[in-house]
């Protein structure tokens, strides 16, 4: 799909995105928009209404799932965890967050699994499989509205600064950081559509372009590909540093989880 | 795995009343016409048919195309004549079936 | 307004090469051999539900957005005018396209149970085209109402 494009054209692009801006600092708190203020009314309405938005169909997926019991040691999610929208409320707003076990930020879909290894005693998903995007997007409904508050503490620090090192790093054959489209130009259009802030607040999401829920990392390599740049493997961690990062970027915003994107 | 399905009617309503009834199924509607990574098409699996019927009589039905977005969401209206029980039904290629049913009490 | 269109298909054409960052052109990747659907095979499908009836023009209304976000799932509402009773109502509604790989979108069978003509569904668009809506009535009329689209690209998308 990409191979055709003429050198001239990634040139042109690049020129189009670097000429006439300079770089500026990060968004204001104040400023700061989710992705769902640069959406459409249709498109609003079908995040709005659960009868209406597919993602709630995985949370219906993800709830069976939380039930079930999984692995050698024959328990469910709900064992330990009981009734997720107690015990899950604001958890999903904490991640990536530090764990003690691998010394570094692990992210939701990382927890569950941790989960399904240590406690359940089970194979772990793979990343992106529909069970793990379920049961993430299932404990992501339960921090709807809930603000967005990721850790920033000595133990995090390292990695939030890794993930803003990766944002404004300029990477790829176009030769762009996350930071000159997303922090430099929110207010621009990019191939008719919006450029949004990357604020990460509704994930996993229902992307109508994938036609499915998918993660937060998922969209990242979206953006890396968009960029010619080398993708990092799902679950590596300059992708769970640079989840970080814009999560803490995203500081006090509700989760909108599963929100629904373009 | 089993389809999921959201459906979305008034629990109650008054006799003659319109009311909306909106439902939503997972389903990925593959369409026949795109090629895989090795160029094989991969073959059409999309559902084909919805019917919507209210104490056993038919109020509502569509014929679905490849068009259809994936996870096929239809939004329509009946009239709310007597309690009962409104069922849908969705049917597709591969054997594919699912159906779902709510109450509704008409005052 | 009226050559805008031309333009802004030309110049979207443009910013997707330009912009890179759009990673694909055509949302229904084609099979090399298909035919897509063309308003020839458009008005082949009209005439399959139709026949030769009349087209009238009115009493059905297309609701679609005037920039589609994402061609994947475009809102479509349909609406017609009707009493919906047993004396006066609409038995179907058919849905088409011009450039999908095929013209038929969806068909509605409704009746006076159905209390109002008030439908909405979600769609895919392939590119930038015509959709067409057609009302059978109970008393064998046809009417039907046309909108032109335009799809927009989505950004970033996936290694294919």
């Amino acid at each position: 799909m990409i191979a055709w494009m003429p050198v001239w054209r990634i040139v042109a692009a690049a020129a189009i995105v670097c000429a006439t801006y300079p770089a500026i600092a990060e968004i204001p708190m104040s400023e700061r928009k989710s992705g769902y203020e640069f959406m459409g009314p249709d498109s609003r309405a079908m995040q709005d209404e659960d009868t209406a938005n597919p993602g709630m169909l995985s949370v219906l997926d993800g709830e069976a799932l939380w039930k079930r019991k999984a692995g050698a040691a024959g328990k469910s999610c709900a064992d330990c965890h009981s009734d997720a929208r107690t015990s899950m409320k604001g958890v999903a707003a904490r991640y990536p967050a530090f764990s003690p076990a691998v010394n570094r930020p692990v992210n939701l879909e990382q927890r569950i699994n941790m989960c399904r290894t240590d406690r359940q005693q089970a194979k772990p998903f793979p990343y992106e499989s529909k069970d793990l995007l379920s049961l993430a997007t299932f404990v992501g409904r339960q921090s709807r509205g809930q603000p967005i508050s990721v850790a920033d503490d000595e133990n995090t620090r390292p990695f939030i600064d890794n993930g803003r090192a990766a944002f404004t790093r300029r990477q790829g054959q176009l030769n762009l950081s996350c930071a000159q489209c997303h922090d430099d130009n929110w207010s621009g259009r990019l191939a008719g559509s919006p450029i949004t802030q990357a604020q990460p607040t509704g994930y996993p999401i229902y992307r109508l372009e994938w036609q499915s829920v998918g993660s937060l990392q998922r969209r990242l390599r979206n953006c890396l590909t968009g960029l010619r740049a080398e993708s990092p493997a799902l679950g590596a961690p300059q992708l769970v540093d640079l989840e970080l990062y814009l999560m803490w970027r995203a500081r006090g915003m509700p989760m909108e989880t599963p929100a629904v994107r373009p | 795995m089993t389809a999921r399905a959201l459906i979305n009617v008034p629990p109650k309503a008054k006799r003659g009343e319109i009311i909306g009834i909106k439902s939503l199924i997972s389903h990925e509607m593959e369409t026949g016409f795109r090629p895989d990574a090795t160029g094989q098409p991969i073959p059409r699996n999309i559902i084909k048919e919805f019917v919507c019927t209210y104490n056993g009589v038919e109020v509502f039905r569509a014929e679905f195309f490849p068009a259809m977005s994936a996870n096929p969401f239809v939004s329509f209206t009946t009239v709310a004549n007597e309690s009962g029980t409104i069922t849908m039904t969705w049917t597709g290629d591969n054997g594919f079936f699912a159906t779902e049913s709510v109450a509704i009490t008409v005052e | 307004m009226t050559d805008t269109l031309p333009l802004m298909a030309t110049r979207r054409r443009f910013l997707i090469g330009a912009a890179g960052l759009a990673g694909g052109m055509a949302l229904v990747t084609m099979l090399p051999g298909r035919t897509a659907a063309t308003p020839a095979s458009m008005q082949a499908a009209v005439k399959a539900v139709a026949g030769d009836a009349p087209m009238n023009k009115g009493r059905i209304k297309i609701e679609l957005p005037p920039l589609v976000e994402n061609g994947n799932a475009v809102p479509l509402g349909i609406k017609v005018e009707s009493p919906m009773t047993d004396a006066g109502h609409v038995k179907a509604i058919h849905v088409f396209t011009e450039k999908n790989p095929q013209p038929n979108v969806v068909s509605f069978q409704l009746g006076p149970r159905a209390g109002t003509a008030n439908i909405s569904t979600r769609m895919r668009l392939a590119d930038t085209q015509v959709v067409l809506a057609i009302a059978e009535m109970s008393d064998g009329s046809f009417w039907r109402d046309e909108v032109e689209v335009v799809v927009t690209m989505a950004a970033c998308l996936e290694e294919s």
